[in-house]
């Protein structure tokens, strides 16, 4: 590691404004991408910004229509929140199969959001639940936040706050371990809304990140069931192909998990 | 037995420093002065190196000393040896190209060191290696087997042409040939042993400091061998005297094969600290570990099998290419030759073996012994084959192997080995009684009811442990002997402490050890400490691998305690005033039998070291050594069965069921047997599964870390069903045969024959991962 800079604000808006005076700062959620790349010497910032201790970051709360989730929140909260499992059974599980116990103790949403690491859990879930990702700015929807592998809408500096869920009529995931890594080697997350949408997504397929898939959607929306997909299929165009699994592999796999993930939500 | 003699499950001594984190690891191990080493490495898989510019590193704060490949070739450090010489079919020896510890000029694998930084600080160190600018000009890279052996291939070393190092064969060919011809039935396969990264839980360290006016080194590291790290160091290193060079492996937190080799870490660090007149130690991470240890196993083999009408092995071919990396490491050439070929014969009465062995260099870190060392990859191969007969010829696999077994002892295969005993009988029923062998058809055909894919595999493993007599192994080429040395001392107050050349890197010596002591002398283990470790402690030694601590290195502190027993009985007897013959030794007591006369061992070996009243002419004093040298290998021997259930949709293969029946002869430790038995299955297991080392075409290692290199977890793994049919080891006094890599050996093969069957697919490679078993299944579509 690089000689930095530490720094603990107790507001978004001291953080932002440290933000700025530093010349090459970064802020620092539950550390689990940002210190084991500063450890590699692979990143080196000037000034490290911890959000983790404020407190306007941590929590979670019912809304009128669902459930925001503050950004700094941990995985593990996440998982063992009864608002969540009561309003999206389906977004607590996923938290509850990121990484181990300890990386759950300490990766939070926010921190996994504005990483968009293309094989992570939560892109998944905001994608295909139509979430609303908070900034100490502006309020981005789900499909204008991610913007390709390790890339989003937001600016330098910009903070996400919270992320708002709203509830569905039917919500699943269904993920398939990367062997080494555990990430996603594919995770898909189907959803429907009471007024009948289907909105589906899938993670660590894509050679640009978390993407809808249509041909699903429009399979479930016809007819919301796992024997809906038998005769869909999935191209393996743009889709990663590496050790662990050929794109044609991945392409099964979107399927594979969109039919697991529908009979899970029931 | 006592509670804590032989055959007690005592819980381990060493156990409550490392559960409390209060190990001594060369790691936590700081010396007045010490600096610290960061190495450059090269990114390239080949490569010329044109320049190294070091000062501006030199002028950066903290740096004691920035060091190149060149300087240690200029003060005639030696080139890193292979120990053991193969001489191939055409009668010349094996063509070793040079190893110096920092390259000077060429570079053949990503990671190897070009020159090294010293400096106050760790961070200070590697801070400096970023200013070191070395220019390189690269090479075509040969990245495995294939590229290796193609013709016109870029050639790695002068020595050897067309990048062989050896062609190598056993056994007749002619007669193997002429079994074919007349042969019923051939099965054939063509199998990759995939190549695998050690990953022990400690990095490798090294820490070396140089006394001046003594002129006299010290040196602590990670090994599994210290003696032997002394030994060649000095002998053909150059850089220091053995009486002037003292080597310490305090704790050392697992090594699996990889910490019996001397590194040019070590060899670096030993020189350094003589140049820079202060200590100096080096760390690996994790990323130099996946980069610079020595990896294992790493085959392309083709095997085929001759059976007469009667289904019959008549025959065994095999043709088997190893990778032997950049460099050949220091026992690399015996791996896939004497440890290989040898064990072709397995379980089973083959007439006729001939196998052919070429090695061949690529631009990747060097290969060697690695748990199981050429064993496991002989067991795949012949259980594979086995397997495939079975299906192929339509009979049951456990028939089949039963059919063929080997039943008279001792037996003298085609391929050197003598087999003194075993009863493969007992093992293969014990294994099909465990899993319910006779109730797998119901349960396949319940599982494909519920649209499930469920398999069986069989896997009888035989192994060659406790190498080795020193006469054998030397007339085969090792540069070394086999045997292993004792001392055991008794103290004046009767305290007993035992010093072994056996190194304890995670096996439990402190305790079992101790237990033969405690059967002995009936003196609780507590009274007993093992001195291992250190070469200023411990007259000789030659370390721990091939699961020999028990069957020589016990041995060995059995024939110095048998010495103790003899004098302390003389001593008793002249006390006691009794004849020496009457003297028993009981709880701790010297007893003359059958009266109530005793003297306890504290009287006994204060007498021996007041020496005021010893029987004319005895030498004062209660402590004796030994050498052991085995008279044969040992054979540890057993079956696997595993049960499989295959996920057709994902290829995700989940263990219903895996059962292993060893024969390991005499358990010191029933305890420890079965934790070395858990480990080896969950590393003979994460070869079938999960683990495999991956270069790319330009020779980058793709599988550099644990996100990409699959590592076995607990929820890898099933709740294993061990059990044990024993036949004692007729070669050594204690019976013991060895457990340390029965499970890596024997149960890849088990789980890949699961997985066949379940599928309906025999072509499978390993690491067989999701993604392949669902293209087994499904195809290329
Ligand atoms: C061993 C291991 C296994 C893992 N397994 C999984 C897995 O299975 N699935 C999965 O999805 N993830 C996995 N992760 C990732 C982990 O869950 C975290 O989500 C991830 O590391 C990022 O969250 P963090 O809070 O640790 O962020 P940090 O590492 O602290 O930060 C990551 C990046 O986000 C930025 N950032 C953080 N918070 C904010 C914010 N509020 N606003 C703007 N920018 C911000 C930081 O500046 C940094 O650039 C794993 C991680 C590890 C170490």
């Amino acid at each position: 590691m690089y000689q930095t800079t530490y720094h603990r604000p107790s507001s978004v808006d001291e953080a932002a404004s440290l933000f700025t005076k530093g010349s090459d700062a970064k802020y620092l959620a539950g550390g689990h991408t940002l210190i084991p790349v500063m450890k590699q010497r692979l990143a080196s910032p000037s000034d490290v910004i911890d959000l983790g201790k404020i407190k306007e970051l941590v929590g979670i709360e019912p809304t009128g229509d669902g459930i925001m989730i503050k950004a700094a929140t941990t995985h593990h909260d996440v998982a063992s929140s009864e608002t969540v499992q009561k309003a999206l059974p389906a977004l607590a599980y996923l938290a509850s199969l990121i990484g181990d116990p300890a990386v759950r103790h300490r990766g939070t949403i926010g921190g996994s959001l504005a990483n968009n690491d293309p094989a992570a859990d939560y892109p998944a879930a905001v994608l295909a639940l139509g979430a609303t990702v908070k900034t100490n700015k502006r309020s981005i929807s789900a499909d204008d936040f991610f913007k390709g592998l390790f890339s989003t809408a937001l600016d330098d500096g910009e903070i996400i706050t919270a992320v708002s869920f709203p509830v569905q009529a039917k919500a699943g995931y269904a993920k398939f371990n990367h062997p080494a890594s555990r990430f996603a080697l594919t995770g898909v997350f189907v959803a429907k809304t009471p007024a009948g949408d289907v909105r589906v997504a899938a993670t660590g397929a894509s050679q640009d990140g978390v993407m809808r898939v249509p041909a699903i959607e429009a399979a479930l929306k016809a007819n919301w069931s796992a024997a809906a997909l038998d005769n869909v299929k999935i191209s393996a165009d743009g889709l990663m192909n590496d050790i662990h699994g050929t794109s044609d592999y991945r392409a099964n796999l979107i399927k594979v998990m969109a039919q697991r993930a529908v009979t899970a939500a029931g | 037995m006592g509670v804590e003699g032989i055959g007690a499950s005592v819980v381990r001594k060493e156990d409550r420093r490392f559960i409390t984190g209060k190990g001594r690891y060369v790691d936590d191990i700081k010396l007045v002065g010490m600096t610290h080493a960061h190495f450059i490495r090269s990114p390239h898989a080949h490569a010329k190196i044109k320049s190294i510019d070091t000062s501006a590193a030199m002028e950066m704060p903290g740096v004691v000393g920035v060091l190149t490949g060149q300087q240690i070739v200029d003060d005639k450090i030696g080139n890193l040896i292979c120990g053991w010489a193969i001489t191939s079919k055409d009668g010349t020896g094996m063509k070793m190209g040079a190893w110096p510890a920092m390259a000077p000029e060429t570079v053949r694998f990503v990671g190897q060191a070009v020159a090294v930084v010293i400096a106050e600080t760790k961070n200070q160190a590697r801070d400096a290696a970023e200013a070191v600018v070395v220019n390189y000009e690269e090479l075509p890279a040969v990245p495995d087997i294939r590229a290796a052996i193609k013709p016109g291939a870029p050639q790695l070393h002068p020595e050897a042409p067309g990048n062989v190092i050896y062609d190598w064969t056993i056994g007749d060919e002619a007669a193997t040939d002429a079994a074919f011809k007349s042969a019923a039935n051939i099965v054939s396969l063509d199998i990759t042993n995939n190549r695998l990264v050690p990953n022990a839980m400690e990095p490798r360290a090294a820490i070396a400091e140089y006394n001046e006016p003594e002129e006299h080194f010290t040196l602590y590291t990670t090994s599994q061998n210290p003696h032997v790290a002394r030994l060649v160091l000095s002998a053909f290193y150059n850089i220091a005297q053995e009486h002037k060079l003292r080597v310490v492996a305090p704790d050392v937190g697992g090594g699996f094969g990889s910490k019996i080799f001397i590194y040019p870490e070590e060899m670096v660090a030993l020189w350094a600290s003589k140049k820079v007149g202060r200590p100096v130690k080096w760390t690996g991470d994790r990323t130099e570990a996946f980069l610079t240890d020595a990896h294992g196993r790493d085959h392309l083999t083709k095997a085929e099998m001759a059976f007469d009408k009667d289904n019959k092995v008549t025959g065994l071919r095999v043709k088997t290419y190893a990778n032997l990396g950049g460099y050949m490491s220091l026992f690399s050439s015996s791996v896939p030759t004497y440890l290989y070929a040898t064990l072709l014969s397995g379980q089973y009465n083959i007439p006729n073996i001939f196998a052919e062995v070429i090695s061949v260099y690529t631009n990747t870190v060097p290969v060697d012994a690695y748990r199981g060392a050429g064993r496991p990859e002989a067991s795949f191969v012949v259980e594979r084959l086995m397997e495939t007969a079975a299906r192929q010829l339509n009979v049951d696999p456990a028939e089949l192997r039963k059919k063929n077994f080997i039943t008279q002892f001792p037996h003298q295969t085609p391929v050197i080995m003598a087999y003194d005993i075993g009863d493969f009988h007992a093992s293969l029923d014990a294994a099909m009684k465990a899993i319910d062998y006779a109730g797998f058809p119901a349960r396949q055909a319940k599982a494909k009811s519920e649209g499930k894919l469920r398999g069986l595999g069989v896997s009888c493993y035989i192994e060659a442990c406790g190498i080795a007599p020193s006469k054998a192994v030397g007339s085969l080429g090792a540069g070394v002997g086999l045997w292993e040395s004792a001392e055991v001392r008794v103290n004046p107050v009767g305290t007993i402490e035992v010093l072994t050349g056996s190194h304890s890197h995670g096996q439990g010596h402190e305790t079992t050890f101790c237990q033969l002591i405690a059967e002995r002398l009936g003196v609780p283990i507590s009274q007993v400490q093992i001195v291992h470790g250190d070469t200023d402690k411990v007259q000789f030694g030659m370390g721990t691998y091939g699961s020999r601590s028990a069957a020589v290195g016990l041995t060995a502190i059995l024939k110095a305690m048998e010495k103790v027993e003899a004098k302390a009985k003389k001593i008793a007897a002249h006390q006691l005033e009794a004849s020496e013959n009457d003297i028993v030794i009981e709880n701790g007591e010297f007893k003359v039998a059958g009266t109530d006369k005793s003297l306890a061992l504290p009287m006994v070996a204060l007498a021996a070291y007041t020496a005021h009243n010893l029987p004319d002419g005895m030498e004062p004093g209660l402590k004796e050594g030994a050498f052991y040298d085995p008279t044969n290998f040992t054979f540890p021997a057993g079956a696997y069965i595993c049960e499989m259930e295959v996920d057709a949709g994902t290829g995700k293969s989940t263990f219903v069921n895996f059962v292993a029946a060893d024969d390991f002869g005499r358990l010191i430790n029933p305890m420890i047997v079965e934790g070395q038995v858990h480990g080896g299955l969950a590393q003979g297991i994460g070869q079938a599964l999960l683990e495999g080392a991956v270069y790319d075409s330009s020779g980058q290692l793709v599988t550099a870390s644990f996100m990409d290199y699959t590592m076995p977890r607990a929820d890898d793994l099933p709740s294993f069903k061990l059990s044990h049919t024993t036949t004692l080891c007729p070669g050594n006094p204690l019976g013991v045969k060895g457990c340390g890599e029965a499970g890596a050996i024997g149960a890849s093969a088990a789980v890949i024959n699961a997985i066949t069957d379940a599928i309906g697919n025999n072509k499978l490679e390993m690491p067989a991962t999701p993604d392949r078993v669902w293209h087994a299944i499904h195809g290329n579509a």
